[in-house]
């Protein structure tokens, strides 16, 4: 495990990893079916004092 | 007994404060123990005299637990108000060199208090005390670990005042933003951990099903300090007793962690957590749920994903490798997408209650604070290009920006939170006066303008300045002549922070008189109430 290792890792697999999750995440919460849920979920704060 | 275990536990460390205090490796620790010593003592005192011996009653668990929340309310504008007098003091001693009272209040001291004392004092008592109010009406569950919450709320006032009182002793890590010393790091270390799981405990306990978007921001935040901190601290003292360290870094990897920390402390500290605050309190103040919903999870990852990236841009030009320099700046362009996005979201909610503005001087603090927001993000990443950075770095505009963010974003949308809070928390109609509300909004606004506006002129003046070459290839100017020549600016730069202090006065007086429970009798805001008809 040394600093050349971990950095191809990082600029490789890593990278590539986390920009799966973050185009999954977007996707996820653009899924069709989401607006009904977040439109309940934003009511969260106004539902309570 | 109440207090039993505080109290023995309070007691022991006071001891050993004390015997610190008289085994200290060097002169700085031995008069910082000091006065650790004395702040234990008063408080062991407090709790023996407010301690006794009958059964304590028992606690609702459905109710929220709120007494944390209050104090540190009152936490926030107490630190709030210091932090920024001291700011005016040392913007009047960059004015007037004579005001460096030596040694413990020149210059160099001072300005850590100052950052300190706005960042982590005011703003980290307001994310605390916001975030355990959030938490607690976005989960429907009290906080999590009975008295804990008190732990980290004391906890954290100890920080505070072993951090200030360091700085001016000269006890210092010469770290930006994270000066205490490695003994006052251990400290925070166990606070924020005690933060993370009282915060993460009570959404674990929560009893709706979702978790609420300020929640993820607020649980982003401290999960990134942790780790930040933590990195940043690395260090080994020189003696268990001492008051000096050595980082566990050198060179430019020293400089990129700390720039790690530092610009990550911006966006973690003062943007994530202060987005969590402004999801909740801007729709609870419109009566409006946020805009679009799915808009602020994207605003979530895509902020996540993209500022922990940004801290090479404090290094341009410098022995950092050009890759990890241009990196940097790619990533602070980049963020303009999710801070605009987070800035539309915020203002849209105001979508079709627009009059509120008008009628409501609350909701016209937290406007402001949010069109800062856009101005301030905006503004980060043209400086963070290298050309741009190549005339900014080092220079008075780089305080302007700060000051444009801090001020204007993190400075309003606290405000607007407590304005909203502190009625809710003492169980008040309202607040003591809504007109001192548009006061202390009007001399805010005005004095972030002419304080950014004035550190714009110096900046770019000083930056021009130092790079002007004359045809023979000579610098035209020498350094003290940049200095002199900005020294009308420094004037007008500690006016415009004298500004915004009166404003926050005005707020203490307002927020004191509705704790104490007066009403100020007082024309309604214009609009407020419908206008009366005559009579058919």
């Amino acid at each position: 495990m040394d600093y050349n290792l971990m950095r191809e890792f990082a600029d490789s697999w890593g990278l590539v990893g986390m920009a799966l999750f973050f185009v999954g995440a977007i996707v996820f919460a653009l899924r069709p079916g989401s607006r009904k849920l977040a439109d309940e979920a934003a009511r969260i704060p106004l539902e309570d004092d | 007994m109440k207090f039993g275990t505080q109290i023995f536990a309070l007691s022991l460390f006071t001891f050993a404060a004390l015997a610190a205090a008289g085994f200290g490796a060097d002169q700085p620790f031995r008069q910082h123990m000091w006065v650790l010593f004395f702040v234990l003592l008063g408080f062991v005192a407090i709790l023996i005299r407010n301690t006794n011996f009958q059964v304590a009653a028992p606690i609702d668990p459905s109710a929220y637990m709120d007494g944390p929340i209050r104090y540190g309310t009152i936490a926030t504008m107490f630190w709030g108000v210091v932090g920024m007098l001291v700011g005016v003091v040392i913007a009047l001693q960059l004015a007037y060199p004579d005001l460096n009272i030596q040694p413990w209040f020149n210059f160099g001291r001072l300005r850590p208090l100052h950052t300190s004392g706005v960042v982590f004092a005011f703003g980290g008592n307001a994310l605390l005390c916001t975030s355990l109010y959030v938490v607690q009406r976005t989960c429907r569950a009290r906080l999590f670990g009975g008295d804990l919450a008190w732990f980290v709320f004391w906890g954290y006032q100890l920080f505070i005042v072993m951090a200030a009182t360091g700085y001016l002793l000269g006890i210092t890590e010469s770290r930006e933003y994270a000066e205490p010393e490695w003994y006052v790091d251990i400290w925070l270390t166990i606070v924020w951990v005690a933060y993370l799981i009282l915060f993460l405990g009570t959404i674990l306990k929560r009893k709706e099903p979702h978790i609420y978007v300020a929640n993820w921001f607020y649980l982003s935040f401290i999960i990134t300090v942790a780790m930040l901190h933590v990195v940043n601290n690395l260090s080994m003292p020189v003696s268990f007793l001492g008051s000096k360290s050595y980082s566990a870094f050198s060179g430019v990897q020293d400089a990129l962690i700390q720039w790690w920390y530092g610009h990550n402390a911006v966006g973690f500290f003062l943007t994530a957590g202060f987005l969590g605050m402004m999801y909740y309190f801007v729709p609870k103040q419109a009566n409006r749920p946020v805009y679009s919903y799915r808009l602020s999870i994207i605003h979530f990852w895509a902020l996540i994903f993209l500022y922990i990236w940004a801290g090479p841009h404090h290094l341009h030009y410098t022995a950092l490798p050009d890759w990890a320099q241009t990196l940097g700046m790619v990533f602070s362009i980049m963020l303009w997408m999710p801070s605009w996005g987070g800035m539309i979201n915020g203002l849209m909610t105001l979508s079709g209650a627009w009059d509120k503005l008008r009628t409501d001087p609350i909701i016209r603090m937290m406007v402001m604070a949010i069109a800062f927001y856009g101005m301030s993000t905006f503004e980060g990443p043209m400086m963070s290009i290298k050309t741009v950075n190549s005339l900014s770095h080092y220079t008075d505009w780089t305080i302007g920006h700060v000051h444009s963010g801090a001020l204007g974003w993190v400075g309003m949308i606290s405000f607007g939170a407590i304005y909203y809070m502190a009625p809710k928390l003492w169980n008040r109609q309202r607040l003591y006066s809504l007109r001192l509300v548009t006061w202390h909004f009007w001399l805010a606004t005005l004095g972030i303008v002419v304080y950014a506006a004035v550190m714009w002129v110096s900046g770019i003046m000083q930056g021009l300045m130092w790079r002007e070459y004359d045809e023979q290839g000579f610098l035209v100017y020498s350094f003290a002549e940049t200095v002199a020549a900005m020294h009308p600016y420094y004037v007008m730069r500690a006016i415009g922070g004298a500004m915004y202090l009166s404003g926050a006065l005005i707020m203490a007086w307002n927020i004191t008189m509705t704790i104490l429970g007066y009403q100020r009798e007082e024309e309604p805001m214009p609009g407020s109430v419908p206008a009366l008809q005559p009579a058919e």
